[in-house]
């Protein structure tokens, strides 16, 4: 178990340095240079620029180069915003992002683990219907489509929430973004939970405890819930990749002062240092994420400890 | 499986995939919700398809109007007009046009390398195996959305080259008028193709594993071991033998394809980085849309309705067609 854990770590680092060598690559491949838009800069100011950014060695000393600054914890100064260094765009930034993925996360665990359930407690029922209807809602329905919606009506017409803007203080701002960034997940997850509860209590156990005289209340909790979870334990890893991808449209619908926003004005101007720092981090989120989520199914499930 | 194991030929596996597919259609059938969806999915798409190929038939998309600005649906347009005049009818349907191909295609390329990918993988085995798996899950790891952005950003100027290739390619020496007009007509869809490489170079993963564990399964089967003592090659065998078997899973889950990829076009073109105006797409117009969803909410409504009902329905219908290819699952 423990060699297991120790070769995904290492896994971790093998996809740390993939990733930093593709966007690298790509960002490089990009055809417009950081500096080639202005023709206005003069040919000696342009080759002392670049001799400044260190852009006139070849490729690979750049790679190496950036490559060793990386693991050191520099990436190093921004192209688009005159040297600013990325380290302090991004400690701007970042927690507005993190804060959101993780209030969104937090609606995903309370909205579909209970509805995943609850579903499968009362299989072909109402409820089972309704909550698998409302599941399949949250799958088709884009964000960038429930996040205005939302938005209009809770904001606009009913004056409950603000409708845009982000205070990092102030809950009542993080509600709308959050619901709207975790539905889609919630709704995977109810269906997952679902899925997995059945097959959990289809088991012999079951039975066993029903004829003991269990109420039925306390077989769901406690005796059911551990093993019917697997299944969704095991989506929350990728599904936390997915929300730090998906906030970068969450803060472009509400307009909030989050990573993101800087990721697509990076690529639009291919600003590597700040791209390659986003990248890097939700990848290193991602990696985490994953790893959190293999030790908990460890946890829920001892079956996989002893192989 | 006895009739194949006796005969490897042909007929015995087309034979046993008619009954498989009977039955599977029999299912379906009975299923409403994905019927339902069947019908208006393939209303949607043959209209999307047909409608802005007949001549006359829709008004020119692009075509701007700036006194009849945010009008309210009457006859001459079913939907209203956009906030530059613009035939919102006609528009969904052009725009429909390409969410549609984009997801058509797109699913067609990851969906192949995601079969060739996995039946090599798994048909070989051995450190082959491991390393192409090994492959896989480090591309899993891979923030999806943040690559595929990346990749798209990297190919797209790009393609004004392919455009001229095109255009050499199918022009050759005619003069220059028409040279124009063909770049006109081919430029849409070339500026479509960094999105069909960037999704559809990513979004294979999840399907090559299904396919490795399908053609796991179907290689140990005596009518493999009969193939092979027949002296058939190990291409003939893996493409005619194995994988007709594993076609199933690979239906139901390009079914599940479809939708997601259409969501990240329309993300992409969201946020600005996929199909570029005057090109339009359903995530164009919904993003217009919710920009102007103060002044005119039947901007967002109307794309966004068709675009979650395609959704909807490819979801229904995949989720039907997995009940129905995979008799353990319809059981709960």
């Amino acid at each position: 178990m423990f060699r297991n854990l120790i070769q995904r770590l290492l896994q971790g680092l093998v996809v740390l340095l993939v990733l930093f060598t593709i966007t690298f690559f790509l960002v490089k491949a990009m055809p417009y240079g950081p500096f080639q838009q202005e023709k206005a800069v003069p040919e000696h100011i342009r080759a002392k620029v670049n001799a400044y950014y260190g852009l006139d060695q070849p490729i690979y000393v750049q790679y190496f180069k950036r490559l060793t600054n990386f693991i050191k914890g520099d990436p190093g100064l921004s192209l688009r915003l005159e040297g600013r260094p990325v380290t302090e765009i991004i400690s701007q930034a970042f927690p507005t992002s993190l804060q959101l993925g993780i209030s969104a996360m937090t609606v995903a665990l309370c909205v579909g683990i209970p509805l995943g359930t609850l579903a499968a407690a009362r299989k072909n029922s109402l409820i089972d219907f309704g909550s698998m209807a409302l599941a399949m809602i949250g799958i088709c329905l884009p964000a960038f489509v429930i996040g205005p919606v939302l938005a209009e009506f809770f904001g606009q017409r009913l004056k409950l929430l603000p409708a845009v803007g982000w205070e990092p203080a102030d809950p009542r701002t993080w509600i709308l973004p959050a619901v709207t960034l975790g539905l889609g997940t919630a709704a995977y997850l109810s269906r997952l939970t679902r899925a997995g509860m059945l097959e959990t209590l289809s088991q012999d156990f079951v039975r066993t405890a029903k004829a003991k005289g269990v109420p039925g209340g306390r077989i769901l909790v406690r005796h059911c819930l551990r093993g019917g979870l697997i299944p969704a334990v095991a989506y929350i890893g990728p599904a936390f990749a997915g929300l730090i991808s998906g906030s970068v449209v969450i803060e472009t619908v509400f307009q909030l002062p989050g990573l993101g926003q800087h990721f697509i004005k990076a690529i639009e101007t291919s600003d590597e240092p700040v791209i390659l720092a986003c990248v890097m981090l939700y990848g290193t989120l991602i990696i985490i994420a994953n790893f959190v989520t293999d030790l908990v199914s460890l946890w829920l499930n001892p079956r996989l400890r002893t192989r | 499986m006895s009739t194949a194991a006796v005969n490897p030929s042909a007929p015995a596996v087309i034979e046993k995939g008619s009954s498989l597919w009977a039955d599977a259609w029999r299912r379906l059938s009975k299923n409403r919700a994905a019927m339902i969806s069947l019908f208006l999915l393939a209303a949607i798409f043959l209209s999307c398809l047909i409608l802005p190929a007949i001549p006359g038939f829709l008004s020119d998309p692009g075509a701007q109007n700036l006194e009849m600005k945010n009008f309210p649906p009457s006859k001459e347009h079913y939907f209203g007009t956009d906030h530059l005049g613009r035939d919102l009818f006609s528009r969904i349907f052009y725009g429909g046009r390409v969410s549609i191909m984009v997801g058509l295609i797109t699913t067609f390329v990851s969906v192949s390398i995601g079969i060739t990918w996995g039946a090599i993988s798994g048909y070989v085995g051995g450190r082959l195996d491991a390393l192409m798996m090994r492959i896989v899950d480090i591309l899993y790891a891979l923030p999806f959305l943040v690559i595929v952005i990346l990749l798209g950003a990297v190919l797209t100027p790009q393609t004004e080259k392919l455009t001229e290739f095109t255009v050499k390619l199918f022009a050759g020496s005619a003069d220059t008028a028409s040279v124009n007009e063909m770049r006109t007509t081919i430029e849409p869809f070339t500026t479509l193709v960094p999105l069909f490489i960037a999704i559809g170079a990513l979004s294979w993963l999840t399907i090559s594993r299904i396919v490795r564990a399908q053609v796991q399964s179907v290689a140990k089967l005596e009518f493999v071991e009969a193939a092979r003592s027949l002296g058939l090659s190990h291409s003939r065998i893996l493409f005619r033998q194995i994988l007709p078997n594993t076609l199933g899973p690979i239906i139901v889950y390009t079914t599940l394809t479809i939708p997601g990829v259409m969501l990240f076009e329309a993300t992409l073109s969201f946020l600005g980085l996929g199909v570029k105006p005057p090109n339009s797409s359903w995530g164009i117009l919904i993003e217009e849309g919710a920009n102007r969803m103060l002044s005119n909410p039947r901007l967002l409504l109307f794309p966004a309705l068709f675009f979650s009902t395609t959704l909807f329905a490819l979801n229904f219908l995949g989720d039907g067609l997995r009940d129905a290819l995979d008799p353990k699952s319809s059981k709960d």
